[in-house]
């Protein structure tokens, strides 16, 4: 089983998020970077799958020269092959984003593309969909449990409290999400192997496309500090006038 | 012109999230509002729609098309759209809103917007639009230009308004025509939890973070929510700790809730846990730090240990 796993490098945000002042990216001075946690489980999802079956998985982004940093620790991880599609520092739109990754599908050839269900920055949903149009592959999103076997995979999510099960013949694209498993900890032999292994690069083409940023900002804040009704139980009977003010009790 | 929007069921009712996206959908200022269900004609609400001012329901029945198949769903889409002429096609964005517009976005090569706020015509082929990124930690503003609009409306920012006078409506049956592979990837349900009370779409979420403790601390917190006939939501760390499946979680990588009441319970309020619950009408926190980030999100707080005063306040409400 040769699977891709797809990464993207954001940034890494606590317990506030502001952009730069030209408002185009998120003000990074006092950050790191990381991955989405729905991409770390992707990663984990393949090293066990590959555990299981054998295989390999490699692991791709698409960013700037500093994004090989997320690919050393999907590395650290279990991955065997690290593929950077290195951008010249522009936000590559959905549409190129998935073209260039189905240029090294084609290239390369894989039984299993795993993607985040979404980024987390830009959140555009749609990457994945893209990609297995592009290939004229099957592809299931949003994916909590994944069950591979020879030749397709089950892969099942929950839809307002009904579980959906979706059956793909391989190869497919799937996106998951975080819960599909709990990522583990890089050991220190992954960190070492990591570190010293070569990265693949090619540079995908740039393309304007039809949704185009203008600016981020910050949402106009409801911030308000809450009325303090008390402390501990005493605090009680308030927020029983409280809950039945605002209609909650029935 | 013409605007065309998915609608989800939610029983016999239209979602809520879709409703949504159907007030953002009429405006747009279009003359004809479509909405597109997958259900059989007799159980269609078309009257609850012309409230919201849908002037075309379009039925596709099970007979055609039965379940859920995410690009299936997307042809129809387009087929509709390019019948009915339509310059904007908009569904809620939900997990399946946002699957079935990016299958249109790519059976088109038409850029697809998730997650709007707000998506205002400008002439022409263009409209501009605020759209969430970081789950609604960040708005975006920018410019669509498309001879079709796709996209997905906001789960939790945008209100569902009814028209000022409900529309006429007319029901047509609507028989798609399906490319060959359309059907490849399909739904096979399962029966769900009956009767039970989902985490998006429940009155009163009553959430629990690190300051519960352990998995053995959640009791009261669901005692406390079946008396408010609500559920227990909860924060990353819950679910990272394993106390509580991910199903639970609120917040960017989990489930955005918009009850009336979010009680928030020892979560100091990370951002990506705001995300998730930003669209709750109103926030009570009960924690014991007056300096947790949660109270600047919240309407009121009681400043304690939620294994003091949990307790007191279901022993309240038994007392009724």
């Amino acid at each position: 089983m040769d699977i891709l796993v797809c990464v993207k490098r954001v940034p890494t945000v606590g317990g506030k998020i502001t952009v730069t002042p030209d408002g185009q990216e998120v003000d990074t001075r006092m950050s790191g970077f990381t991955v989405s946690p729905h991409e770390e489980c992707a990663v984990e999802e393949a090293v066990q799958i590959t555990e299981r079956m054998g295989g390999s998985v490699s692991v791709l982004t698409l960013g700037p020269e500093v994004a090989a940093e997320q690919l050393r620790d999907a590395l650290a991880l279990g991955a065997g092959r690290a593929v950077l599609l290195e951008t010249d520092g522009r936000e590559f739109g959905p549409i190129a984003t998935a073209a260039a990754i189905a240029a090294e599908v084609r290239a390369h050839g894989y039984d299993l593309v795993l993607l985040g269900n979404e980024a987390s920055d830009t959140g555009d949903y749609q990457v994945g969909i893209r990609l297995a149009h592009e290939l004229g592959w099957p592809v299931a999103t949003g994916i909590k449990n994944l069950a591979v076997s020879a030749g397709s995979v089950v892969a099942r999510r929950e839809y307002r409290g009904v579980e959906e099960a979706y059956e793909l013949a391989l190869p497919a694209v799937v996106t998951v999400k975080e819960g599909i498993n709990l990522p583990r900890y890089p050991s220190l032999p992954g960190r070492l192997r990591a570190k010293r292994a070569a990265i693949e690069r090619s540079s995908p083409t740039w393309a304007p496309e039809g949704l185009r940023k203008q600016a981020l900002r910050v949402p106009a804040s409801s911030k308000h500090q809450a009325t303090v009704l008390g402390h501990g139980p005493d605090a009680v009977p308030d927020l029983v006038r409280v809950l039945d003010e605002l209609g909650i009790l029935p | 012109m013409t605007a065309l929007c998915l609608v989800e069921l939610d029983g016999a009712e239209p979602a809520d999230a879709s409703l949504r996206a159907v007030t953002l959908g009429r405006s747009l200022g279009d003359s004809s509002l479509g909405a597109i269900v997958f259900a059989d004609s007799a159980s269609v609400p078309a009257a609850a729609l012309a409230d919201y001012g849908v002037t075309e329901v379009y039925v596709i029945e099970p007979a055609a098309l039965d379940g859920y198949a995410p690009q299936a769903w997307a042809r129809v889409l387009a087929g509709l759209a390019a019948e009915t002429g339509a310059t904007a096609v908009l569904a809620a964005g939900t997990d399946r809103g946002n699957e079935v517009l990016a299958h249109l976005g790519a059976i088109t090569g038409l850029p697809m917007a998730a997650n709007c706020t707000l998506v205002t015509p400008d002439g022409g082929q263009t409209h501009r639009l605020v759209r969430h990124r970081w789950a609604g930690l960040l708005l975006e503003d920018a410019i669509l230009e498309a001879p079709v609009a796709l996209f997905t409306v906001a789960t939790d920012s945008v209100s569902p308004v009814p028209a000022d006078a409900p529309a006429a409506v007319q029901v047509h049956v609507h028989k798609p025509e399906l490319a060959e592979g359309d059907l490849r990837v399909r739904a096979t349900e399962s029966a769900g939890r009956a009767g039970g009370v989902s985490l998006g779409t429940a009155r009163v979420v009553v959430g629990g973070g690190r300051g519960v403790g352990g998995p053995d601390g959640f009791a009261p917190l669901e005692e406390l929510a079946g008396l408010l006939g609500g559920v227990v939501g909860v924060s990353r760390v819950v679910t990272s700790e394993g106390w509580r499946p991910h199903q639970q979680q609120v917040g960017q990588t989990g489930t955005k809730i918009t009850p009336e009441l979010y009680l928030a319970c020892g979560i100091s309020g990370a951002i990506q846990h705001i995300a998730g619950c930003a669209g709750a009408k109103h926030i009570i926190a009960i924690n014991t730090d007056p300096g947790a980030p949660i109270l600047a999100h919240a309407d009121y707080a009681v400043i304690g240990d939620l294994h003091q005063v949990i307790p007191a306040l279901v022993a309240a409400l038994r007392a009724r």
